[in-house]
């Protein structure tokens, strides 16, 4: 009993034994079997993360050639597709406008027959007047063309069409763009950098005309046949120096006898500017020109009442003074801005008086003679919405010191040069304009104009100017 | 006296180097980009503030000046600066900075532009014939434009070549961090109809997935005529947009006139560095425009 009980209890130990034993192993193949789908899973893992990184990439890679693809398309839509890719920038200016005035602005109230009126107390240009013709008017039409020529010169070519169907070459000038330090060379033709409204073309104008100092110092733009060198200084202070040298081809020169070698007029002109905080920019500067003009003839009806051709020689020059300032809120002229601009010009001329060169007259005679004139304007502009500006102008010129050879030694009368009579033209212009976008422009322009001593002018001008084609430069 | 001239001329020619690359930069993200990637071996010059309109800068004397010292001008291109770039170029009498010159950098040439114009014809407004030029509202650009600007200026300095390459990675780095961060954060903004003052969002549009339904300037360029305004206002009673979306620098009129007549927020976005306070560089510039938006969708006018 005893010893089946031992055997009883040893077997019961033994089996009570054998499920541990059991369970143990299975727990390990259990581990083991985990552990090996752990890793096989970690394995699988690692290797889809591989292939989803390998995708990614291509998938990147994929985007990056469609990126590049897409650029390689835009250079190939960029690419010139034909010779005529080279084609210069080309822009037409297209310009009109009604005129009313109260007094006929053309015609010489003298009533000399075909006479248009000058400025009183100025030797004239001898050129159209640009005074207002009554009723529509077709203005000056401006087509322009201009290129890079290669990396070291550009070229510019700017005709105008006058509405009297006849075509003027504006400019036509090559300019340099690889000379460094700061040098700039231009040269052909081209409008003389003194001032600062002498370079801009009469669609960049403010007013529908030129002030009354550049109508009559230069009727009303100086203009060389010539060369220009301009030198900017290496300094965060805007620095321009300028010379000039050739042929002024127009007032006060003359072009009439191009027969002489040599410089025949020359001008220089320094501009300074910079920035006055964020808002406002500025521009300041003096210019010297100085001509020799020979001949240069005008018309008068002399103390007979004839008309008779005059002509002056000698030695023309011309100092002045500019400075333009502009404010912007923030310096963006978008919505709201702001333009000052003032020109002083003083004129000396001395040479020589010729009376009635064609003897229609009392016969040829000549003395000296000599003049100095001052004349300045001053404008503003404000934009006080997007698309519409208003402005006020006032320019006048001073009553001319003049000394006329021929009538103080009394061979002739100062009835015989009554152009040349003292007088202060000025006068008072107000305009408001309309752009609804950068390339269009209307304007109503009112001049309350005493040019004239017998008479004031009260004249009103609704202007359109267009520009087609290439996008203007937005020069300061 | 022409003697006396001619040393002050060549001693003034000789001084501007120093040693760094000036970089001329006509807005402000390009300025920020140059600095990224320059670091200290340049020294940038921007153009322009964030408050500035990039197509209306005139010619000032001022910018003249700068190019005229320039090493590498930084523009944007597709012609959006063409009214003033171009004649400052010219003016600067530098040879170094002119089109086709290796320091002449246009950063759209590197990314993919987008509204390209079928027509050319000013009757539909100005437009712009290689794209829309406002690239900087996408900061994936950034990436493009940083990696040729670091290329570019390795060629002008080749001393510094690897200087630039790691900063270019550096920033790369950075941004891309910074675009997923964005473009989580944006995530309610996909889908979100959205009207726009000027085009100037396609960029910002197809990176966040926002839907424009029209944009308040017909014309590209011109101020809408009440007319134009009123047929927004129209569409946006039968197809509400949940914000109209104006750059910092444009006039606020025809939003504030249509936000008057609907429920809808006005959202001004900083457009570039400087447009609105919080903008200081180019990641501040992200971080801003998705607040503002997830303000705008919010329903709080931003300030």
């Amino acid at each position: 009993m005893k010893r089946i009980s031992m055997a009883t209890l040893a077997a019961c130990g033994v089996l009570s034994s054998l499920p541990a034993t059991a369970a143990d192993s299975d727990l390990k193949a259990l581990r083991e079997e985990i552990a090996q789908m752990k890793q096989s899973y970690e394995q699988r893992i690692a290797a889809l993360e591989q292939r989803l990184a390998e995708t990614e990439n291509k998938a990147g890679a994929a985007a990056a050639t469609a990126d590049q693809a897409q650029l390689a398309l835009q250079e190939a839509a960029r690419a010139p597709a034909a010779v005529n890719a080279f084609n210069p920038e080309i822009s037409l200016i297209l310009s009109g406008r009604y005129t009313n005035t109260a007094q006929d602005a053309r015609q010489d109230p003298t009533g000399a027959a075909g006479r248009e009126r000058r400025i009183q107390g100025v030797l004239p240009s001898g050129m159209a007047s640009g005074a207002p013709a009554r009723s529509w008017n077709l203005g000056e039409s401006e087509l322009a063309l201009a290129a890079n020529i290669d990396p070291l010169f550009r070229g510019t070519f700017l005709l105008s069409i006058a509405p009297d169907d006849t075509v003027g070459v504006e400019e036509a000038h090559i300019q340099t763009l690889g000379l460094g330090q700061g040098f700039n060379v231009k040269a052909g033709r081209f409008f003389s950098g003194i001032g600062y409204a002498n370079e801009q073309h009469p669609h960049a104008w403010d007013f529908s005309d030129a002030a009354l100092p550049y109508q009559a110092f230069f009727g009303p733009q100086l203009g060389y046949d010539g060369v220009q060198l301009k030198w900017l200084a290496p300094t965060e202070l805007f620095l321009e120096l300028g010379a000039e040298v050739g042929r002024a081809r127009s007032f006060p020169a003359t072009d009439a006898n191009a027969k002489k070698n040599g410089l025949m007029s020359g001008s220089l002109f320094a501009h300074v500017g910079g920035d006055l905080g964020v808002s406002s920019s500025w521009r300041a500067g003096v210019s010297w020109f100085d001509a020799k003009p020979h001949d240069r003839g005008y018309d008068d009806v002399d103390g007979a009442g004839t008309l008779v051709s005059n002509s002056f020689s000698g030695t023309s020059r011309t100092v002045g003074a500019d400075l333009v300032w502009k404010w912007a809120p923030q310096g963006n002229p978008r919505q709201q801005n702001f333009s000052f601009q003032s020109e002083w010009f003083r004129r000396r001329e001395t040479g020589e008086l010729a009376y009635d060169t064609a003897g229609a007259s009392l016969g040829t005679t000549s003395g000296s003679f000599r003049s100095s004139q001052s004349g300045f304007y001053a404008q503003g502009v404000w934009q006080f919405m997007p698309q519409w500006r208003i402005g006020y102008r006032y320019d006048q010129l001073s009553a001319p010191a003049t000394a006329i050879g021929l009538v103080d030694s009394g061979v002739l009368t100062a009835a015989d040069f009554p152009l040349l009579q003292a007088y202060k033209p000025k006068r008072q212009t107000a305009m408001m304009d309309w752009s609804p976008s950068e390339f269009s422009r209307i304007r109503f322009q009112y001049a309350h104009d005493q040019t004239r001593p017998e008479v004031t002018d009260n004249q009103l001008w609704v202007h359109y100017i267009m520009s087609l084609g290439a996008h203007g430069a937005h020069k300061f | 006296m022409k003697r006396h001239f001619l040393i002050i001329a060549a001693l003034l020619a000789a001084a501007p180097a120093w040693g760094t690359v000036n970089v001329f930069a006509t807005v402000p993200e390009w300025g920020a980009l140059a600095q990224e990637i320059g670091g200290d071996k340049v020294t940038v010059f921007t153009a322009t503030t964030g408050l500035q309109d990039p197509h209306r800068i005139q010619a000032k004397p001022s910018l003249i000046s700068r190019a005229r010292n320039a090493d590498l001008l930084v523009a944007t291109g597709a012609e959006l600066e063409l009214g003033w770039l171009p004649l400052v170029q010219r003016e600067s009498g530098n040879p170094r900075i002119q089109s086709g010159q290796a320091g002449y950098f246009e950063a759209a040439q590197y990314v993919v532009l987008l509204e390209k114009p079928a027509r050319l014809d000013r009757a539909e407004g100005d437009v712009h014939a290689a794209g829309n030029p406002h690239i900087q509202t996408d900061p994936r650009n950034f990436l493009k434009v940083g990696a040729a600007l670091a290329q570019r200026l390795a060629q002008l300095d080749a001393a510094n070549a690897a200087v630039y390459a790691a900063n270019e990675k550096r920033f790369r780095e950075r941004l891309q961090a910074a675009i997923a961060r964005w473009e989580k954060a944006a995530a309610p903004l996909r889908g979100a109809p959205i009207l726009v003052q000027h085009k100037a969002f396609p960029y910002l549009e197809n990176w966040l997935g926002l839907r424009e339904t029209g944009s308040l300037e017909a014309k590209p360029g011109m101020e809408p005529s009440s007319a134009q305004l009123a047929e927004i206002l129209a569409r946006q009673q039968a197809q509400p947009a949940r914000m109209v979306l104006r750059p910092a620098y444009q006039y606020d009129a025809p939003s504030r006139w249509l936000a008057e007549r609907t429920k809808i927020n006005r959202v001004i976005v900083p457009f570039t560095i400087g447009g609105t306070p919080e903008a200081k560089d180019i990641f501040s510039l992200f971080d801003a425009t998705v607040q503002r938006l997830l303000d705008g969708m919010q329903g709080r006018d931003a300030p």
